[in-house]
């Protein structure tokens, strides 16, 4: 469950990584390769395990027009049912 | 052909048919790459630049045992260089310490252990040598040097009773993740089906042991359990799609669409070291045979299911009716699914392995 104190991580196995013959960025893992758009790859650039989902937003709020919570939200969720990212959740 | 081909997302690469084991369940053909066959070092690193260049992303090394050769950490080290995941398929025998460390320097991102059987008695019989105790040391070897580890053990009569074993088995040496994998039937496998079948006893045991586990052991250890395709009422999306996603390099250089499609007669195989791997990937005959929607027959042509399993196996359809363009027997919408029904009704006897043999 995601949550506005969650501190999203990659999952042990799991690596971003930027490809050049498609020019996106792609998440790997054991078992596959998901190719990520751009504001995906943005927030999965912030899933260091210290930033909030709270944090992570406003970070991309200040850097884009338009991003929403409940945008990052439904992207972190996507990508935790996917088994590749965790959360270490805080109350705070 | 269809409008637009995308280029591939991951590669198997077989690099050996060597291997210490001998599974009567082994997907490896029944005519093994010599040793002497198969490509060099420099071949190895050709390939994955080209497959990098071409969009793979996910390079699986493995075999036969891809610790037989010598020349591993030079090709791991170059797939991690370009950027790759790379994904180490192995038994574990000959993986020391020593050898771990150097895997890791060189980049490889994750290791597959296979194991047999969760006691070492059955599962020296199944790996036909004793392996099951380096598999032990190997499971540490790989925690120790702090790579994620997927255990996967291929389930079949003699093994799987011991299902609840096994899961406990994996969670003891620290898996993140554990593949339960029913024997699927191509190679030595297929020969060996009539005693690899396991019964609707054992099938129906299962379902309530890994569903226990898989809520006793949620966000520890991830369990993936697949069930023979012979069992189910549609067949496997294989491959995602003929030459959708995949492609396989063969200990000598053969390129194939499926790792098994060495079997279908019909495809003439082209070889990395006479032709380009793009070139392969998009044009050649073996690839372009059964992509997209276009070769289909009824009752394929016509389902609304084309797009979501793509006719199921294109080796299965061979091996099964005797021609791989027919829709995979499998399917219980397949005129053919008959022969799938019979053998499934005929498939309890007690029968002795023939065990893989040497490369």
């Amino acid at each position: 469950m995601i949550a506005s104190g969650s501190r999203p991580r990659l999952r042990r196995g799991v690596r971003l990584g930027y490809d050049k013959v498609r020019d996106r960025h792609v998440m790997m893992f054991p078992e596959g390769v998901l190719v990520l758009n751009e504001t995906a790859a943005d927030i999965v650039a912030r899933c260091d395990g210290a930033a909030t989902v709270t944090e992570i937003t406003d970070a991309l709020a200040a850097a884009y027009l338009g991003v929403r919570y409940t945008e990052v939200v439904d992207v972190l969720t996507r990508l935790a049912d996917r088994r590749m990212i965790e959360v270490a959740d805080d109350a705070g | 052909m269809p409008a637009e081909v995308a280029p591939p997302i991951g590669m198997l690469a077989e690099l050996t048919h060597r291997c210490p084991l001998h599974c009567p369940y082994c997907s490896n053909p029944l005519e093994l790459v010599r040793r002497t066959d198969e490509l060099t070092t420099d071949d190895w690193r050709s390939v994955l630049t080209q497959a990098r260049d071409l969009g793979v992303l996910q390079v699986h090394l493995s075999g036969g045992e891809p610790l037989a050769r010598n020349d591993l950490p030079a090709i791991a080290g170059h797939a991690a260089r370009l950027g790759c995941y790379v994904n180490l398929v192995t038994s574990g025998l000959g993986l020391t310490e020593q050898r771990m460390a150097t895997f890791a320097d060189r980049g490889v991102s994750h290791v597959q252990l296979s194991v047999q059987a969760a006691d070492s008695v059955l599962a020296d019989r199944i790996a036909g040598t004793r392996a099951h105790q380096h598999k032990l040391a190997a499971a540490a070897v790989i925690r120790n040097a702090g790579l994620p580890l997927t255990v996967n053990a291929v389930l079949h009569r003699a093994n799987h009773d011991q299902l609840a074993g096994l899961i406990e088995l994996a969670e003891r040496l620290g898996a993140d993740r554990l593949e339960l994998a029913n024997t699927q039937y191509y190679g030595w496998g297929l020969v060996n089906r009539a005693a690899l079948m396991p019964t609707t006893v054992q099938l129906a045991a299962a379902v309530p042991v890994v569903r226990a586990a898989r809520a006793r052991l949620a966000g520890r250890m991830e369990i993936v359990y697949v069930v023979a395709d012979y069992h189910e009422e549609y067949p496997k999306p294989c491959m995602h799609g003929w030459g959708a996603r995949q492609l396989t390099v063969a200990p000598n250089g053969d390129v194939l669409p499926c790792p098994a499609a060495s079997v279908i007669p019909t495809l003439r195989m082209d070889n990395v070291t006479r032709r380009p791997l793009a070139d392969i990937w998009y044009r050649s005959e073996s690839f372009m045979a059964f992509r997209g929607t276009d070769w289909m027959r009824e009752p394929c042509r016509s389902c609304p299911r084309r797009d979501t399993d793509h006719g199921g196996c294109r080796c299965q359809a061979y091996l099964l009716t005797g021609d791989a363009a027919n829709t995979d027997p499998v399917c219980s919408l397949s005129p053919e699914h008959g022969v799938v029904a019979a053998i499934l009704a005929g498939g309890s006897a007690s029968v002795e392995f023939t065990m893989r043999g040497p490369a």
